[in-house]
């Protein structure tokens, strides 16, 4: 390949190799990642494509070290992301919130594997869902997309580049062995079409002093300045007030608390999108995401044949979860079914959102494949 | 004269921030003191140098310098400052971490960035414990030392860190101690001046956990029990091991060329874009 900047037009990709191309697309530009099935293709693909694109791709010695670069880099001014596993995405868990206090850019994926402990390295699950929402300590907000197809690996990628520079926060790709895998034509968008966002950068000179760190607008989003740029900017994770100083005072952990959960939640109607069909009349709705959804979605086209008034709804993003917008969604429904790829993590997060209007049940796999159609259409046939 | 004359390191430092966090007779102010004035004789623009910590005591250094600064996670801050290093290959990232961050819960990050000679300044605050936890045993407390968790004298080997990144691959090493202010701060300045991974250990007075609990006085009683303590490394290699046990061993020990990693990254970008 020459001069090749991204790659454009039709290709017929692996799902990690698609959301390479996707976070190419969205201008990344550093890339740390440590190895780990069924995460490495990703890292493969990243050592060639990124120096092509003019980007810099490092092995870290551990998942700690990448985690680490990625938000190095971020600070330096470039698009970075990570890409691991569930063990892995355990051991990045203190960089994610060190991210989400400091306001930094980057994006993580979690390929998820069957877990828990090694499990089963070459077999997907959605194990780590909750993990995402909760595994680094303390209060925090963090977006989590979950990519259903190969296709949408690439368009997840670009979209959680873009999310996480809008926002200035971690955004996780909680994708799984299935699609990661799954081979499927995929339309590499060119990024003319892409409207790509950029972290909102000071748009006054260097030299004076500026709030970087606590704004009075409770949901505000700070501009974020580059190492090097002569700004004098002191970055930390201590909680802190204005200047960006460590502080022990309870109104001022709080209002940076707040301000960090809320720039995030009071924006979730932007941020958190759904795919839905036959939801008008739905009297039973199936609410999925990721690869179960591909199950579901058959299954409801299948019930509806049968003349059941089913519905499909899929979380594209996961966190934050929209509990409203789910609520609303299913509508005058009675019976509302969860299908998920592990025992029951969202499940909860579902009853919380329509237990009060509809009976809930879960249709759910351990992990390896999907739950099939076959099981989710009988649940449907069941509760109809 | 009367007047009173600012602290020539107050220049560098983030005012605002009085008073800072050490104890009175720390040794990690002075190391603060010693990297900014071999930024200042150099003459470097301090936009230009940004300060990368870990957590600890000497993990407050790079919070109070005046530029750009990076506190970051425990144990970590060689991996941050690789990020940086990486993105912005023009400034110069001065990383200072204390015994505990750089050598135990860090020691992974340590040698690999040795052996990928990332043109860092790293300055390793060595006080023989983890000053900010309240005293504890760490990788280079020595032999037989009493700290909060050796009640009985400590009964582990200590790391020789210089040896560790000099055989990882370090291509600036150097040791001194917070007694040694004119060769340390010239070893800084050398430090900054090469292209690559340069390591520069100042053992430091922790006066508050480390020295009381091994009865070696304030301050200035610590200083002068290190200058004691100290043989240059052409002394030391006339010494039997049982005689430098309990010395410190001084010098610049590594000073060599190889080629640095964000330049060979750049390298390998002009490769696979054809040039
Ligand atoms: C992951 C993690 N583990 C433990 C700690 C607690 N901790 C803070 S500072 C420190 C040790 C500091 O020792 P050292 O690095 O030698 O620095 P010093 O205070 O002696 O300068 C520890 C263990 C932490 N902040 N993060
Ligand atoms: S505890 Fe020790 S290292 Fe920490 S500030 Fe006090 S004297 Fe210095
Ligand atoms: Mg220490």
């Amino acid at each position: 390949m020459s001069q090749s900047q991204t790659l454009k037009g039709i290709d017929y990709l692996q799902g990690n190799e698609a959301l390479v191309e996707g976070a190419i697309a969205a201008g990344c530009k550093f890339f740390a990642g440590y190895p780990i099935t069924p995460s490495n293709e990703i890292s493969e693909r990243m050592s060639w494509r990124l120096p092509q694109v003019g980007g810099i791709f490092v092995q870290g010695e551990d998942e700690l070290a990448s985690i680490a670069m990625v938000i190095g880099a971020s600070w330096g001014g470039l698009k970075a992301m990570t890409a691991t596993s569930g063990p892995g995405f355990s051991l990045m868990q203190e960089g994610i919130g060190y991210a989400c206090m400091t306001e930094t850019p980057c994006v993580i994926v979690d390929i998820q594997r069957c877990a828990p402990g090694q499990g089963i390295a070459t077999k997907g699950q959605q194990g780590d869902m909750m993990q995402a929402r909760w595994g680094t300590h303390g209060d925090h907000e963090v977006i989590a997309l979950a990519p259903a197809s190969v296709q949408e690996m690439f368009d997840l990628a670009v979209e959680a580049f873009n999310l996480s520079e809008s926002y200035r926060v971690p955004c996780l790709i909680m994708a799984e062995e299935i699609v990661a895998h799954m081979r499927d034509k995929v339309r590499l968008r060119d990024p003319s079409e892409l409207r790509l966002k950029e972290r909102r950068r000071p748009d006054i000179p260097p030299g004076k002093k500026i709030d970087f760190h606590q704004l009075d607008d409770e949901a505000g989003i700070p501009p974020m300045p580059r190492f090097g740029d002569g700004y004098r900017i002191a970055v930390s994770a201590f909680s802190r007030n204005r200047m960006g100083y460590p502080i022990t005072d309870r109104d001022l952990h709080g209002k940076l608390l707040r301000r960090l959960s809320n720039k995030i939640l009071n924006n979730i109607d932007a941020i958190a999108r759904f795919e839905t069909s036959f939801l008008d009349d739905a009297e039973v709705v199936v609410v999925s995401y990721g690869t179960p959804a591909r199950s579901a979605k058959s299954a409801v086209k299948a019930a509806r044949e049968e003349g059941i008034k089913a519905g499909y709804v899929r979380l594209i993003t996961v966190w934050p979860f929209h509990h409203e917008k789910l609520r609303a969604l299913c509508g005058g429904a009675k019976e509302v079914i969860t299908v998920e790829m592990n025992l029951g993590q969202i499940f909860g997060e579902v009853e919380r959102a329509v237990a009060r209007n509809a009976h809930t049940s879960l249709v759910s796999s351990p992990g390896v494949e999907p739950p099939t159609p076959w099981e989710i259409l009988s649940k449907i046939r069941e509760v109809a | 004269m009367g007047e009173a004359v600012e602290h020539p390191a107050l220049k560098y430092f983030r005012k605002e921030r009085l008073p800072h966090v050490w104890c009175a007779g720390c040794g990690t102010g002075q190391i603060f003191h010693y990297t900014v004035k071999a930024i200042e004789e150099l003459g470097l623009d301090p936009d230009r140098v940004v300060w990368v910590s870990g957590i600890g005591c000497s993990g407050r250094i790079g919070a109070y310098w005046i530029g750009d600064n990076m506190h970051t996670l425990h144990g970590r801050p060689l991996a941050f400052a690789t990020g940086i290093k990486l993105a912005r290959p023009e400034l110069k990232v001065i990383v200072h971490g204390g015994d505990g961050d750089l050598a135990s819960i860090g020691g992974n990050h340590l040698i690999h960035a040795a052996r990928r000679n990332v043109g860092l300044t790293v300055i390793c605050v060595n006080n023989f414990n983890y000053g900010m936890t309240g005293g504890q045993v760490s990788p280079t407390t020595p032999l037989g030392s009493v700290t909060t968790t050796t009640p009985f004298g400590n009964e582990e080997p200590p790391f020789d860190l210089c040896d560790l990144v000099a055989s990882a691959g370090a291509t600036y090493v150097s040791r001194w101690t917070t007694f040694h202010a004119r060769p340390a701060i010239n070893s800084i300045k050398k430090a900054l001046q090469r292209d690559g991974f340069s390591f520069i250990e100042i053992v430091s007075q922790c006066v508050t956990t480390y020295g009381r609990r091994n009865r070696m006085g304030d301050g200035p009683q610590m200083m002068r029990a290190f200058q004691r303590m100290s043989v240059t490394k052409e002394q030391a290699a006339r010494m039997s091991e049982e005689e430098l046990r309990d010395k410190i061993v001084v010098g610049e020990f590594v000073d060599r060329q190889r080629p640095e990693f964000s330049a060979m990254k750049r390298e390998l970008m002009k490769m696979a874009r054809g040039g």
